[in-house]
């Protein structure tokens, strides 16, 4: 084994991003973390503060306009994306397949991950930004500064997504 | 305890090749060289696990145990340190897992 007898790995993700496709890679990289023992932290600033406000956790969207990757997966041409009601259906169907591929939605995957004691914190600034507060995140995410994120992060590998 | 060991074959990291050759004594003894002792709790996620295995040719991820078992997933977390899908995995005598979830 590589890592024997250095220092446990430590794994530090900042989720900037807030659209349903985009909620899942920091999700699963901190999942795959706790799987195997190693420690995991997200902090969570701009949109990607939606993944732990209590009020916008589960309505995420994915967005058809300006997004190329639509075109091949959906088949929408790039001009259709505007039509209301769109990104609502490109979001239902991305709902679908994550289900199939046995992924919980972003509510219950962020209850998961604290579970396996992933630690998780708001940015303080956004925060103020978007006039939030701590009630409006959900239970045991922590609201830090970003100077204190880097104190946490010391010693580990930091992923911004 | 090492003797029963002794005859199986592990990969460097510790994971058995041959998952068939797995019995629930082999199980006792490499989670005692883990320093884990198995309680009921750990043996209903060793043999739901097993029983996956055997009938799907391959493990279950540890979604679908804490989904499918009654250990959720504080419980199996506490039962597994050191991470519970590698632990989970190398004490049923299953291949190191690659699920993502």
């Amino acid at each position: 084994m590589a890592n024997d007898e250095k220092q446990p790995r430590k794994l530090c993700l900042i989720a900037s991003k807030g659209s349903l496709d985009m909620a899942y890679p920091p999700l699963i990289l901190a999942n795959s973390a706790r799987m195997s023992g190693i420690e995991a932290h997200i902090f969570f600033t701009f949109w990607g503060l939606d993944l732990i406000t209590k009020k916008k956790m589960n309505r995420l969207n994915v967005a058809t306009v300006g997004n190329p990757s639509m075109h091949p997966w959906f088949h929408i041409p790039t001009w259709l994306g505007s039509i209301p009601g769109m990104s609502a259906a490109a979001s239902w169907m991305m709902r679908k397949e994550i289900d199939k591929l046995d992924f919980p939605p972003v509510g219950e995957f962020i209850e998961m991950l604290m579970d396996a004691g992933t630690h998780l914190y708001g940015c303080k600034m956004s925060m103020d930004m978007m006039k939030l507060t701590k009630a409006d995140l959900v239970d045991g995410a922590e609201v830090l500064g970003a100077m204190e994120f880097i104190e946490i992060s010391e010693g580990a590998q930091i992923i911004f997504v | 305890m090492s003797d029963i060991l002794s005859t199986v074959q592990f990969d460097s990291e510790g994971f058995m090749t041959n998952a068939k050759a797995w019995t629930p004594e082999i199980g006792k003894a490499i989670a005692a060289r883990e320093g884990m002792e198995l309680t009921d709790r750990h043996w209903v996620v060793i043999n739901y696990a097993r029983s996956e295995f055997d009938s799907k040719g391959q493990p279950p991820t540890l979604r679908a145990i804490t989904k499918n078992t009654d250990v959720g997933t504080k419980e199996i977390y506490a039962l597994f340190p050191g991470g519970p899908a590698k632990m989970a995995a190398k004490v049923a005598g299953l291949g190191k897992p690659t699920g993502c979830i």
